[in-house]
């Protein structure tokens, strides 16, 4: 289903007798079965910033909407209102960085990767200033449309020198990744999970914590190797579980540090025991993850099966998150039924 | 009104003698390459004689000394200009004046912050000045710093719609500390920036939106520091304009009438003339 033909609007519809409401902004992603953690990041970027006077905050109208808020609240005066301008936003934070300032700057990934690119690359890229940006709807996490969909983020910023890449997957990726960013001498480009935001990887391996530039294994498994980062890597987890009813045996390698990627990790996992090796992301399988994977898999001279899950190169539709995630494949249920049907 | 030179090597130099200076370097910049934005250079050079000797304060022995006012040169095509003033600043050699846009030289054709000292941000891209210059404002004052930002844009940047969401930042954060200088010399790459976009009225229009805002004649000498203090002084917490309308190749009468003159081409002979022009013109 696509929107390629306009001659759709015109067939009129029927009340469904289920109704399911179009998650907007708000909604927290749904995870069943697990623990939340309460804006992981404001609460993480306020510890960190009580040790250093150094972070301030600001936000283009989305304080709220990316965890900000929190942060405003306990420092009002080290936080930033720059109001609905990502480039004075972005070029803004520069000036700070300049000055000797951390700045953190959120907004939606969709307006920082396609309208604040030029200054994000000049302004703070070219220069290697210490700005974070942190923004929150990567991938398909709202069914609001491809206005606020950010499919193609990190293939924008994968080409761009300098940057950082961060896909987190949970409350404790996102907790984890504060002070390790804030640490990083540079810019950082981080996706982020708000509002209620599921504990998964520590469920599967209660020592897990978040390294920069490191991939890691959460679950072992003989015959599939899932390489996944973000959210996919919970979905991942999750099929992975169902699959084992079926006597498959996934493994899960979690990576959520997209730039640099942790290639001798990745190479040395897709070379063990000639598994099926399945990358997954919350993004377009162009320039994302996958193609990333490839790319490292043949310079390293490692062939074995390969198949991508990711978002199909189309603008995507409008609707409850739940439906669009199964339509697209990112479901539990469509990763478990893909990762079949490819054995 | 003094006119007296900002105190620096050479203290007793006019204003005029620096920009006959500033605009002799950059004429010899240009004949290194045959080519360039020097009708920008020979426009500007008045503005910066006296942002330099008059109004900036720095140590050009220490170019990131944290109390100077910072420069930025959102223009990074005018970088000819200020690796001119730099020179005369002394805080670039004069000995590199020929490596100007050739390979491996600190001066390439366009402004960057990680290969010159004194040019503190990478320009090019138009309308990002502003923009991080209100960035910069804001951390000075959270250091309760002193220091003034100066932004040097040009019309065509009056374009660009992040040129006024700084705007508007500007006067939301009350930045006092930020001043800004548009070269208005009404020539883009394409010709007439006011064929372009409806530029103009560009003093009315920033105060409308609560700068201070002066226009003057961009080439006047007398009229520029008299700009520049009023900006410096002024006690209202609002940040500050001056609108300095130029003209283009100042002071090469030959140049001057050229019709398009973003990116001039001049022929070899030429530049010996334009220095002739410019020996006659120099300043008591």
């Amino acid at each position: 289903m696509t929107r390629a033909s306009m001659a759709r609007k015109y067939e009129p519809r029927q009340v469904p007798a289920k109704k399911i409401a179009t998650s907007a902004m708000i909604a927290s992603l749904a995870a069943e079965g697990y623990d939340t953690v309460s804006a992981p990041f404001g609460e993480a970027l306020v510890q960190a910033a009580r040790k250093d006077d150094r972070i301030v905050g600001l936000s283009a109208d989305l304080s709220k909407y990316t965890d900000l808020h929190i942060f405003a609240q306990a420092m009002p005066d080290r936080f930033y209102q720059m109001g609905m301008a990502e480039q004075l936003l972005m070029s803004a934070a520069a000036g700070m960085a300049r000055e000797g300032f951390i700045p953190i700057a959120t907004t939606y990934a969709v307006f920082a990767s396609r309208r604040a690119y030029d200054f994000i690359a000049m302004a703070i890229a070219e220069e290697n200033l210490p700005v974070k940006i942190v923004c929150a709807l990567p991938g398909l996490t709202t069914g609001y449309g491809p206005s606020h969909q950010a499919t193609e983020d990190l293939a924008i910023f994968r080409g761009l020198p300098n940057m950082v890449l961060i896909d987190p997957c949970d409350a404790c990726d996102v907790a984890g990744m504060v002070p390790e960013m804030l640490a990083h001498d540079g810019p950082v480009y981080a996706r982020l999970l708000r509002g209620k935001v599921p504990t998964v990887l520590t469920r599967h391996k209660p020592d897990y914590k978040f390294q920069l530039g490191r991939a890691q294994m959460i679950r072992e498994g003989r015959d599939v190797l899932v390489v996944s980062s973000g959210i996919m890597t919970m979905r991942a987890l999750d099929a992975a579980e169902r699959l084992a009813a079926d006597n498959v045996d996934v493994a899960v390698l979690h990576v959520p540090t997209i730039k640099p990627l942790d290639v001798s990790t990745i190479v040395a996992a897709a070379r063990e025991g000639g598994r099926l090796v399945v990358t997954a992301e919350n993004h377009t399988v162009n320039g994302g993850l996958g193609e990333a994977v490839a790319r490292e898999l043949m310079l390293a001279g490692v062939h074995v099966p390969f198949r991508m899950i990711g978002l199909p190169d189309e603008f995507l539709e409008a609707g409850a998150l739940p439906t669009l995630h199964d339509m697209y494949g990112l479901s539990v249920a469509r990763v478990a039924d893909q990762i079949k049907s490819w054995l | 009104m003094s006119v007296e030179a900002h105190p620096g090597p050479l203290q007793n130099m006019s204003l005029a003698m620096r920009a006959w200076n500033i605009r002799r370097k950059a004429l010899l910049m240009g004949e290194v390459q045959g080519q360039g934005y020097i009708g920008q250079a020979l426009g500007v050079a008045d503005m910066l004689a006296v942002s330099y000797f008059h109004a900036l304060d720095y140590r050009a022995d220490d170019p990131e000394w944290e109390g100077r006012d910072r420069f930025y040169l959102s223009i990074g095509h005018y970088a000819i200009a200020l690796y001119a003033v730099l020179m005369e600043a002394g805080i670039l050699p004069e000995e590199e004046l020929e490596t100007y846009g050739m390979d491996d030289s600190r001066m390439p054709m366009s402004g960057m912050a990680s290969y010159t000292p004194g040019m503190e941000i990478t320009g090019g891209s138009l309308g990002q000045g502003l923009g991080i210059a209100v960035g910069a404002a804001l951390g000075l004052k959270r250091k309760k710093s002193p220091a003034f930002v100066y932004n040097l844009m040009s019309d065509g940047e009056l374009g660009e719609g992040s040129t006024w969401e700084a705007v508007m930042s500007g006067v939301q954060w009350q930045l006092d500390n930020l001043i800004c200088i548009v070269d208005f010399n009404n020539q883009q790459a394409d010709g007439p920036s006011r064929n372009a976009l409806a530029v103009g009225a560009e003093a009315p229009k920033w105060a409308a939106f609560g700068w201070y805002a002066q226009e003057v004649d961009g080439n006047d000498i007398e009229a520029l520091v008299a700009a520049f203090d009023a900006a410096r002084a002024l006690k209202d917490p609002r940040p500050r304009v001056i609108i300095c309308n130029s003209t283009m190749c100042k002071g090469i009468d030959f140049l001057e009438q050229r019709e398009m003159s973003h990116f001039i081409r001049v022929e070899a002979d030429e530049w010996t003339k334009a220095l002739t022009v410019l020996e006659e013109g120099k300043p008591e």
